[in-house]
């Protein structure tokens, strides 16, 4: 079972939040020791700058009169050690700790470093004066250190601060991944709902708002129940016209056979029996034709269609219908392909479905002609004959139709399938007379190869 | 001695002072044969602090507790020398010489002890949980009440002025104050004066002038004022002054209205010691109301009238203007060697004045 959608939100927060978590207190902590010893430095500088002010030259010696208020700076750092010390021109101590160890060198006047102070980290400046009088010329450094536990105090404070922040911050952020998950399924559940309140046979298409992101959903489960409506339909069509075209053959076959059984004279015996032999004949094709249909309709529906060349589409109906060549059907090909979208199969059923009709009901010579003229791919069949008589025209597209002429033969179903075809394929059925004879034919979009 | 100590010394025995330099008494409390040792070392008399150790005696039957008392510098001397040698030398150490036991604690000779009642010290008498400040002592101008009537006796540091300027004759000779290079406390709060007020100067002055005595230790300065030595004294430690003056009626002291300084005699537990446990013990029972008790009885815990702080109390409004001396590095700057020999001078430029007259 695949993780939940609440669970993924959970680790993709868990793991954002970690790493967040991780560079913020990374940052945090260089930030709070960054804001606190800029804090403390100045406190240091300021303590060995009042010291180094304090000092004055009496008797040729530097004498430092250490104000108090310079050891209260250092003491705002309420529990940290201070040491000094301070050194003449010639780098002897004159007042402070004696251990303690100048900077490498020091020439910019004001030099930071970190150290030790009884084992414990400590940061020292150290301050350069310098004096120019009669008794006492050269330098005397001040140096001035304090550990580091105030500063460690105020650094974590700062990260703790930001920690807390993130904390919180993170807290919100869960709460509102929790909220937006919820209100963006909601949509799902509202589909889902109305999916299940339904009538099992209302396939009609859903009429909800939705979101924008959800959209493609609602229209795959309206085009998935509109193929499916259409295959119900067709389905109770096909029930509905097998009856209805079944009835009338089977039931004069019956009428036949109980004609033979009571029919003493043998010469009337063979007659009838040629009668329902026609008959038979007729009812199978029939049979073929409305099951050829349905099969037809479903696949318009089903397969997918494919980029394929209309004339070897052509060439096929006419080997598969009429694999001799007795018929002496002319085949009329353009010198470069046709290129349509399509199913192969129906399309060339299609096509023999019109050259069963021609053959059967036209005038020779019959011919087929594959054309692409102006983005329109034509398969078309000529004869020589008159056409279809106007009453049927107007029934062309018909579930069903029967004219005169093609009662045992059905070549009303024919028309229809071809109908259904081309309407599959975004194309449509022409007919019409032409110069000496007459055209019926499938034009489907061409499709520029 | 009162009687009280001369029973105890039947009770847990007294021992005399051993022979090496400055150390001036050495007392053991508790029973020879307790499994429990505590060695203590302090600046506070024998006589006044005995009172604390066996109040702390009674709680911990199973303790014997030796006391040493020791000079302030020799003190600091001594713990500095253990802390650099890491020899034990005391589980704890107690001296009215803050600046110098802030300068042991500064040069990582302490160690740190924490509990509910040092966390209940304020800012002023802790620094790093490694130094607390047990006692409450003002610094008070003490005169004898039969040579000096009260109405002339000074109230502030410019009365006294005042009188030794218009008095000179009377007074010469008859000053005593602590003598700042013997006495690590003198130091300390002749320290503190010269960062209060331009009255240090003066001060100086006068002494200078009026030829005063610059003489070593609380219970000298003392008995020379009972005894009509001195008429008046200035800055001596508060608690000796009441222990005196409760039994000697000559003796009165006044709480100089400008300002009093407040001494907080201070604690630290050495970092060699070998019982710091049981001298956080200790402390906590300095610290805690029993404790608390034992310093009044001994007038180490002194309260001004008008505060509501407990303790023995000295009877003059000056609430106000009593200044804590804070157990802080900034004590460190007293210790400086210049600042020292700065102050130094300058003292005894005033005393030589004296005696050039």
């Amino acid at each position: 079972m695949p993780l939940s959608l609440t669970a993924r939100l959970a680790i993709a927060v868990i793991l954002v939040l970690g790493l967040g978590a991780v560079g913020v207190t990374i940052a945090a902590l260089a930030y709070g020791n960054q804001a606190s010893r800029e804090a403390y430095d100045r406190l240091l500088i300021g303590a060995a700058d009042q010291i180094a002010g304090s000092i004055s030259i009496i008797n040729g010696a530097p004498v430092v009169d250490i104000p108090v208020s310079a050891f209260e700076l250092l003491a705002l750092a309420p529990d940290d050690r201070v040491a000094y010390r301070v050194l003449d021109k010639d780098g002897s101590t004159l007042t402070g700790y004696a251990t303690l160890r100048s900077p490498k060198a020091n020439t910019a006047g004001i030099g930071f470093y970190d150290g030790s102070l009884a084992a414990e980290d400590a940061r020292f400046v150290s301050v350069i004066r310098r004096f120019s009088e009669r008794a006492y010329s050269g330098p005397v450094e001040v140096i001035v250190g304090q550990t580091t536990r105030a500063r460690a105090a105020l650094a974590w404070d700062i990260a703790q601060s930001a920690l807390i922040v993130l904390g919180v911050a993170g807290l919100a952020m869960s709460g509102l991944a929790v909220f937006a998950v919820r209100s963006a399924l909601s949509p799902l559940r509202r589909i889902g709902g109305t999916l299940a309140a339904r009538d099992p046979r209302d396939l009609t298409p859903l009429d909800l708002k939705v979101p924008r992101e959800i959209a493609p959903m609602v229209s795959a489960i309206n085009n998935f129940m509109e193929r499916l409506e259409r295959q119900v339909v067709g389905m109770r069509n096909l029930i509905a016209d097998s009856a209805h075209q079944l009835r009338t053959p089977v039931a004069a076959l019956r009428a036949q056979a109980e004609l033979a059984q009571d029919e003493p004279d043998p010469q009337r015996h063979r007659e009838i029996l040629a009668r329902i032999h026609t008959r038979s004949v007729g009812l199978s094709r029939l049979t073929d034709q409305l099951l050829n249909r349905a099969m037809i309709i479903h696949r318009a529906d089903s397969v997918p269609n494919e980029l394929l060349d209309l004339r070897s589409a052509a060439i096929r109906a006419l080997d598969e219908f009429d694999p001799d060549g007795q018929q002496n059907i002319d085949l009329i090909l353009p010198e470069d392909p046709v290129w349509v979208y399509g199913d192969a199969m129906t399309l060339s059923e299609a096509c023999k479905n019109l050259l069963n009709n021609a053959v059967r009901y036209g005038t020779p010579p019959v011919s087929l002609h594959v054309s692409g003229i102006d983005g329109v791919a034509r398969l078309q069949i000529r004869d020589a004959g008159s056409g279809l008589p106007e009453s049927y025209r107007e029934k062309i597209g018909r579930r069903f139709s029967r004219s005169g002429l093609a009662r045992e033969d059905s070549a009303g179903i024919g028309l229809a399938i071809v109908d259904a075809v081309a309407t599959a394929h975004g194309g449509k059925l022409e007919f019409g007379p032409l110069v000496g004879g007459f055209g019926i034919a499938l034009a489907l979009p061409e499709v520029s190869a | 001695m009162n009687i009280r100590i001369a029973l105890l010394s039947l009770l847990v025995g007294f021992l005399a002072a051993s022979p090496s330099a400055g150390q001036e008494a050495t007392a053991t409390y508790g029973p020879e044969s307790a499994p429990q040792t505590l060695t203590l070392r302090g600046t506070t008399d024998i006589a006044a602090f005995s009172p604390v150790m066996l109040a702390f005696l009674t709680e911990n039957p199973n303790l014997q507790i030796r006391y040493e008392q020791w000079g302030s510098n020799d003190l600091f001397a001594l713990t500095q020398a253990d802390c650099v040698s890491g020899k034990f030398g005391a589980d704890m150490v107690i001296s009215s010489a803050i600046d110098l036991q802030v300068k042991l604690v500064n040069d990582a000779c302490a160690q740190p002890y924490r509990s509910s009642l040092t966390d209940l010290l304020p800012a002023t008498s802790r620094w790093r949980d490694e130094i607390w400040g047990v006692t409450r002592e003002p610094a008070v101008i003490v005169y004898n009440n039969t040579l000096l009537s009260a109405e002339e006796a000074p109230t502030s540091r410019f009365d006294l002025l005042d009188l030794l300027r218009t008095q000179e004759d009377r007074f010469r000779g008859n000053v005593a104050t602590y003598d700042i290079e013997a006495s690590g406390l003198g130091y300390l709060f002749a320290f503190a004066d010269s960062q209060q007020a331009s009255t240090f100067g003066a001060l100086l002055e006068s002494f200078g002038r009026t030829d005063a005595v610059a003489t070593c230790c609380s219970a000298e300065i003392i008995t020379g004022v009972a005894e009509g030595e001195y008429l008046i004294a200035y800055n001596v430690l508060g608690s000796y002054a009441l222990n005196r003056a409760a039994d000697d009626p000559r003796i009165a002291i006044v709480l100089p209205s400008d300002y009093t300084l407040m001494l907080t005699r201070a604690a630290i537990i050495p970092a060699a010691a070998e019982e710091p446990e049981r001298a956080g013990a200790f402390l906590d029972f300095m610290l805690s109301d029993s404790g608390k008790r034992a310093l009044m009885s001994a007038n180490l815990l002194v309260s001004l009238s008008g505060s509501d702080t407990e303790g023995s109390v000295l009877e003059q409004p000056v609430t106000s203007s009593v200044r804590p001396i804070p157990l802080s590095p900034a004590l460190l700057v007293g210790s400086d060697a210049h600042k020292r020999m700065l102050l130094l001078e300058r003292w005894r430029g005033a005393f030589s004045e004296s005696t050039g007259e």
